[in-house]
């Protein structure tokens, strides 16, 4: 379910949506669970391309 | 004798004459004078006092601590200023004076009074207006920088953007001082606006005199900026100072170091904000299921699932407490009826005629028909008169109206 092509900042808007809608209401057990896993597969997702992200400097001469 | 002729002034009211003269001329105020500066004293209150002369003249000059202490530089004789100053007259000595509220050295007056002026005109314009200011993206993966390839700024831009959120960087050696640098920064601004995935543009500077940052004034590279469809962060490295780049930009920071701030988050903040997302979802979770478990217990732990015939009795009960209650309805609804039914009876048999005759009347039929006026009856017409217990034949033998 998770956007492997999604950017980090598209993957931490959802991770903070989830959360919030999680939190917000009762939701039945099954979108509960789902919601977890979609949840902690983004959250995985933006802490490794966090850990793994290397500065590249791209010189233009022009 | 003369004094009965002309009109004589007082030396009080003479001086109070030319200092509403001097100090009312519009020409005498708020102006830039320029001069060497000679017998500079500074009061121990802070006050400055010195004398502006040229080749031929000179002029006393006063100014007040509370101009003093925005000076960027220490007063010295023999120094060639450009000051901005107002004619003041002194009346205890008589004397002419000018009152100085900011001291430039001259030549930075010059260009003091060049960045005043194109500040005003391009605030005029609306250069600086907050409505032009693009926002800044939170999560640029591309950042353009516009600096010198030698400078200090370059190395606080680059390890201050590598400690708090590292991606690419395109970076534009550009001349930062000097002839040709305005023009040089307008044309990276230029070229990096051609590079599509450039997010933000950081343009910086170490720190510097007033004439090094100069090209950071010029009016191309205000409209430079301005023109820039990518948002620029102007890092020009002075705290106080600001440049009219710093007007024209974004967002200004006050140094290199600030400016990789407001470019990009720091990553060890968004992991501990990420860390408690998943904390977050993790508690939420547990206690929905938790709640549900709860649930189901409190579900099994009832009577019906306990001692599911008691459930069962229980309706029997009712069943029959019902069907006792009915039948009782029914027989209540069978003697009300039959009650009903007797009324009936008895008003029935009260309207019987028959039972009139019991009481003395009769009937009287003409051929079958109950005789009720005299037009039903005629002479000889023969009759059946009706008593209780039998019948009379008989003959009409007159027919009489009567009332």
């Amino acid at each position: 379910m998770v956007n492997e092509k999604g950017s980090f900042e598209e993957n931490l808007k959802k991770l903070e949506k989830i959360v919030k809608n999680l939190e917000g209401g009762e939701l039945p057990l099954k979108e509960t669970l789902e919601c977890f896993e979609e949840g902690i597969n983004l959250s995985k997702q933006c802490t490794r391309e966090l850990e793994t992200a290397k500065q590249k400097i791209e010189k233009i001469e022009k | 004798m003369v004094e009965e002729k002309v009109n004589i002034f007082t030396i009080s009211e003479l001086t109070d004459y030319i200092k509403d003269k001097l100090e009312g001329d519009s020409k005498l105020i708020n102006i830039w004078v320029k001069g060497e500066i000679s017998n500079y004293t500074k009061h121990s209150n802070g006050h400055l006092y010195f004398t502006l002369k040229d080749e031929t003249s000179q002029i006393g000059c006063i100014m007040f601590k509370r101009s003093a202490s925005s000076l960027k530089f220490e007063p010295k004789h023999g120094m060639k200023v450009l000051v901005l100053s107002s004619i003041s007259v002194y009346k205890p000595y008589g004397k002419y004076q000018l009152v100085v509220s900011e001291m430039h050295l001259e030549g930075q007056g010059a260009l003091h009074q060049k960045f005043l002026q194109l500040k005003e005109k391009l605030e005029k314009e609306g250069l600086f207006s907050k409505e032009f200011k693009k926002p800044i993206p939170k999560f640029p993966k591309t950042i353009g920088i516009i600096t010198s390839q030698t400078g200090a700024a370059i190395k606080d831009l680059i390890s201050n953007l590598e400690r708090r959120f590292p991606n690419t960087i395109k970076l534009k050696p550009t001349l930062v001082q000097g002839n040709g640098a305005a023009k040089d920064i307008v044309n990276s601004i230029e070229i990096l606006n051609k590079i599509q995935d450039i997010e933000v543009i950081i343009l910086g500077r170490g720190g510097g005199s007033l004439e090094d940052l100069w090209c950071f004034n010029e009016e191309i590279v205000a409209r430079a900026i301005f023109k820039s469809k990518i948002p620029i962060i102007s890092a020009i490295g002075h705290e106080t100072d600001f440049t009219i780049a710093d007007f024209v930009a974004d967002i200004r920071a006050s140094t290199p170091s600030t400016a990789a701030e407001i470019a990009v988050p720091d990553k060890n903040e968004l992991l501990i904000n990420i860390k408690h997302l998943q904390e977050r979802l993790l508690s939420k979770t547990k206690k929905t299921i938790e709640l549900k478990e709860q649930y189901l217990i409190s579900i099994k732990d009832r009577p019906i699932f306990k001692r599911p015939f008691d459930f069962i009795n229980q309706y029997l009960q009712q069943i029959d407490d019902l069907a006792l209650r009915s039948n009782r309805a029914i027989l209540n609804s069978l003697e009300l009826k039959r009650k009903g039914l007797e009324i009936i009876t008895a008003k029935l048999h009260s309207l019987n005629p028959k039972a009139v005759l019991s009481r003395g009347y009769s009937i009287t039929l003409n051929r079958g028909k109950i005789v009720k006026t005299i037009d039903d009856v005629k002479i000889n017409d023969l009759i059946n008169i009706m008593i209780q217990k039998g019948e009379i034949k008989s003959k009409v033998m007159e027919v009489k109206n009567g009332k």
